[in-house]
């Protein structure tokens, strides 16, 4: 008989949209207000934070709809955003240093649909209000910084092996080496060589140097750790931020992009963001003439460098030791309730700084604090030149040997010693970054995109339901009941993929989705009219309808596929998001417009004889 | 209900000298405004500072304005944005002034200023460089997406077809480039995506209709090519046009009720429906029949076809 489906493909249809259904659910669940608790540094809040929490809560009458500990953290739910507020700042001034506390919007997924993994769509920032920023790495200092431990590798192991040499600088965009003769030349070739193989030698025998310069390759791939290490450390970062759900991910070949929803104070995130600070630790040159220094006579060895009250300082230029060596930061007030930095450093960090130290017992040794800054100014290719500030914070004399922990003093204010250990805790950043874009919606543009959108996706699905209600009647019907399988699949399959982010150019896609999902419909309802007005008994009608349409219809989408491909591979931020939804609109309609429309018209008039149908 | 469901066939190809003449004529004169005129590029592609703002009364503008004059933002471009308390101020990026903390200034030259409690609703602060990057990327986009439809045509259809629909594309794209550049409508991010939607909307119409041409020249035995492809704009006209309402009817519902962000995408797929419907129609088959498409061109095409489609229209 024509047009009848077997029992399993009727069943397979209603599954998936069944399917859909239940991971569209959540969305219909309004997200609660929450407060966020969760330790830094390796601490979990425990029964006792939860105490403590609450108690401070009780304690200012703040009504909380739950508290609850999961996975080291604490998540207080509240029934409006003014009580949530309040609480946030209360624990924002009580928790301390420990404890970060920050706004959340926690979806209110009943248990069960959470079980089977059911999660509503994740909101982009146009529609949730927060700070998005791009920000771009300076990889010229990044070659330098490259260029520059290279330079003390050379130094270090030439020492090692005895081989004497004049200097080592930077020559152009190569490492020169001077030596005395050409035996030297020759050694020094042949070791540095085999130890730098990424590296390209050219020895000079007329002026008795070596030079060294990056191969492609390895300019790539310092350019590529440059990238990959500095998201590390702004991910870093952006958890001592304490942010619900934030993204930072890379964007291209230099360009990192980091989203952060619910965050309104923008200039802490900056600061935070976008400090390049690091410290490190120099001896004091105490053989070197200050006052001849100061008159521009430096030794070469040594660097003239400002303590924060103007004073004059010369340091060493070989550093005892760098900040990258540093695990974990705090502040704290020495005994004379001056704010003063703890620092624990790795094990090779602890190493090294007890043999600089172990010689140089009741020498100074002075902190330096280093900054990149960005200036007005650009270079030729359009980047920003950076300044770097060195600045000495502290000079102390090594009273005895350091190992892996020890302080330092000299922060001027205690804000100024935890935000610099805040900074040495997340680590420094391998090359300075910029901010090249910056995007703040606030909330209350975020809740009218939500509104105007979903009035408009409502607006356009009632105006075409109408429409096809009255152009194709019981037909029209059928289409309507497949739209509105379209829109619930959408969003069900938004849902169910983790990273996909529904913004306001997503909701235009799902918009534009409904108007063209119909079109399928109306090529094989088309066809199915001329092949009744050619005579054709209405079952063939209905069958060849289908039949021919088909090919029509795959042709037509996957084009329009292609195109939304594309737009997704290349696109960014809002196209991006649009081609998302287009894409799996096409798909979904696709199936609801042929396969699940073929169902509901072979349930109701299929394998039996008919006279007219309403369409 | 029915419309346009035509009893004889239209000889559409008989008006295609006067459709190519006004074709060319619009796209010259896209290309005229686009040469003189330019684009009015958004934020996203020119780089700067929009920073749109709520106010607790009704804005004065020019108040608004003579204040970011005093404080040195001569440029500002002080506009309303939906509703008389809604405002957006647009800064060009500036070289003496650290560009990420310009918002900051000028809320607080507007706040002291008018001495009302202004809501920050949203700044956007683009580097110049970044809009230079995506202009180029947006090109890349279109041109990419162009060439993978037209190995995709040429694959499936014919290459006078591919080169008809591509250049019905081209003609979608600039014509509605055409008219934001005319309107002086702001082009941004968003009115790209909607650019890139056309051409797929365009390409859906386009293919629909090359289908059918596709399919009548195997079909019909007798008539001139112009003939077959005026049959087939008939048969698929009821669909081109009912497709074109439920997508101006939903994009209507956007321009309308989607807020001021999405305003410019909705504009330029509202252009860019009309002009796709009227392209499909026109451009497509005269550029294949200009062509000389024949019916020997799909016949191979059709022996394979035709047996595998018989058999499973057999009942």
């Amino acid at each position: 008989m024509l047009n009848k489906y077997p029992l399993w493909k009727t069943l397979m249809v209603l599954f998936i949209v069944a399917i859909g259904a239940v991971y569209a659910l959540p969305n219909l669940y309004p997200n609660d207000p929450a407060v966020q608790i969760s330790g830094l540094r390796g601490i979990e809040a425990d029964a006792v934070t939860l105490d403590v929490v609450k108690s401070h809560l009780d304690g200012e009458k703040i009504s909380y709809a739950s508290i609850v500990m999961e996975g080291g953290q604490i998540l207080a739910r509240f029934s409006d955003t003014e009580q949530q507020l309040r609480a946030r700042d209360i624990l924002d001034d009580n928790m301390g240093d420990e404890f970060s506390v920050a706004l959340n919007l926690t979806p209110a997924t009943p248990s069960w649909l959470a079980t089977i993994g059911g999660t509503p769509m994740k909101l982009g920032l146009d529609l949730s209000g927060g700070v998005s920023f791009l920000m771009e790495v300076n990889m010229k200092e990044a070659i330098n910084k490259a260029q520059e431990s290279l330079i003390d590798d050379f130094r270090t192991g030439l020492r090692g092996e005895k081989i004497r040499y004049r200097s080592v600088k930077k020559v152009n965009e190569a490492i020169t080496v001077q030596f005395r003769n050409a035996e030297d030349l020759a050694n020094a070739e042949n070791f540095l060589e085999k130890l730098n193989r990424d590296l390209l030698f050219v020895s000079d025998e007329g002026n008795l140097t070596l030079s060294a310069q990056m191969t492609e390759q390895k300019l790539k791939e310092t350019r590529e750790y440059a990238l990959q290490q500095n998201i590390t450390i702004i991910r870093n970062r952006v958890n001592e931020l304490g942010v619900a759900e934030p993204l930072v991910q890379r964007q291209g070949q230099k360009h990192i992009v980091i989203e952060l929803p619910g965050v309104q104070d923008t200039a802490k995130a900056k600061e935070i963001l976008n400090a390049t600070a690091t410290i490190e630790f120099r001896l004091v040159d105490t053989e070197g003439d200050l006052s001849a220094a100061l008159n521009g006579r430096v030794p070469g060895s040594s660097q003239l460098l400002k303590e924060r009250n103007g004073q004059p300082v010369l340091l060493k230029k070989r550093v005892m030791l760098t900040g990258d060596h540093i695990v974990d930061a705090g502040s704290s007030f020495d005994e004379y309730s001056r704010p003063q930095v703890n620092i624990t450093l790795d094990s090779a960090g602890g190493s090294k700084m007890l043999n600089s130290t172990k010689s140089n017992i009741g020498k100074p040794m002075a902190t330096v604090f280093i900054e990149y800054k960005p200036t007005d100014r650009v270079d030729a290719e359009g980047n920003t030149i950076f300044e770097k500030i060195e600045e000495v914070i502290s000079v102390a004399t090594i009273q005895a040997r350091l190992g892996k922990t020890f302080r330092i003093t000299g922060a001027g204010s205690q804000a100024e010693a935890h935000n610099l250990a805040l900074l040495l805790r997340a680590g420094a950043l391998i090359a300075p970054i910029q901010i090249v874009e910056e995007r703040t919606v606030g909330p209350t543009l975020g809740a009218e995109n939500v509104r105007l959108g979903f009035q408009a996706i409502m607006l356009g699905f009632g105006l075409v339901f109408l429409f096809m209600l009255i152009y194709y009647r019981a037909f029209g019907v059928v289409a309507n009941l497949a739209l509105g399988a379209n829109l619930v699949l959408i969003v069900g399959i938004m849902s169910m993929i983790p990273g996909a982010t529904l913004s306001l150019p997503g909701m235009a896609g799902i918009v534009l989705t409904v108007g063209m999902a119909v079109d399928a419909n109306v090529l094989i309802f088309e066809r199915i009219r001329e092949e009744m007005r050619e005579g054709k008994s209405i079952q063939q009608s209905i069958h060849q309808g289908y039949d021919a349409a088909f090919s029509t219809i795959i042709d037509a989408n996957i084009t329009t596929l292609i195109a939304a491909l594309i737009l997704f591979a290349i696109g960014t931020g809002p196209v991006k998001g649009f081609a998302i939804t287009l894409s799996i609109g096409i798909l979904t309609s696709m199936f609801t417009a042929v396969v699940g429309t073929r169902t509901v018209v072979n349930a109701v008039w299929g394998g039996k004889r008919l006279d007219k149908l309403s369409i | 209900m029915q419309i346009l469901q035509l009893k004889n066939t239209v000889a559409f190809m008989s008006y295609r000298k006067a459709a190519l003449l006004l074709s060319i004529v619009l796209m010259l004169a896209s290309v005229v405004s686009l040469a003189t005129n330019k684009l009015n590029f958004g934020l996203d592609f020119t780089g700067g500072t929009l920073i749109e703002v709520g106010f607790e009364q009704a804005a004065d503008l020019n108040k608004i304005r003579s204040l970011m004059d005093t404080n040195g933002y001569d440029d500002a471009v002080v506009q309303l944005y939906g509703s008389s308390r809604d405002v957006v101020i647009r800064l060009a990026t500036r070289e003496n002034v650290k560009a990420d903390m310009l918002g900051n200034q000028v809320l607080d030259i507007l706040q002291s200023g008018t001495g009302q409690t202004i809501d920050m609703r949203r700044i956007e602060y683009v580097g110049a460089s970044v809009g230079d990057e995506l202009a180029e990327q947006g090109g890349l986009a279109m041109l990419t997406a162009l060439i993978c439809i037209l190995v995709y045509v040429a694959f499936r259809f014919e290459w006078r077809f591919a080169l008809g629909s591509v250049f019905a594309l081209f003609h979608d794209v600039l014509l509605t480039l055409g008219l934001f550049s005319f309107l002086q409508l702001e082009f941004d991010l968003t009115v790209l995506a909607a650019i890139l939607a056309v051409i797929g909307y365009s390409l859906n119409d386009t293919i629909v209709v090359s289908d059918r041409i596709r399919e009548n020249f195997r079909k019909v035995r007798v008539g001139t090519s112009e003939d077959i492809i005026n049959i087939s704009l008939t048969q698929t006209l009821s669909r081109t046009v009912i497709t074109s309402i439920t997508t101006l009817l939903v994009l209507a519902a956007l321009f309308f009720q989607g807020g001021a962000l999405i305003h410019g995408f909705a504009t330029a797929l509202l252009l860019g429906v009309f002009v796709g419907t009227y392209s499909s129609v026109y451009v497509a088959s005269s550029v294949a029949l200009a062509l000389g498409i024949s019916k020997e061109d799909l016949i191979p095409e059709v022996i394979e076809k035709e047996g595998a489609d018989q058999e499973q229209m057999t009942p």
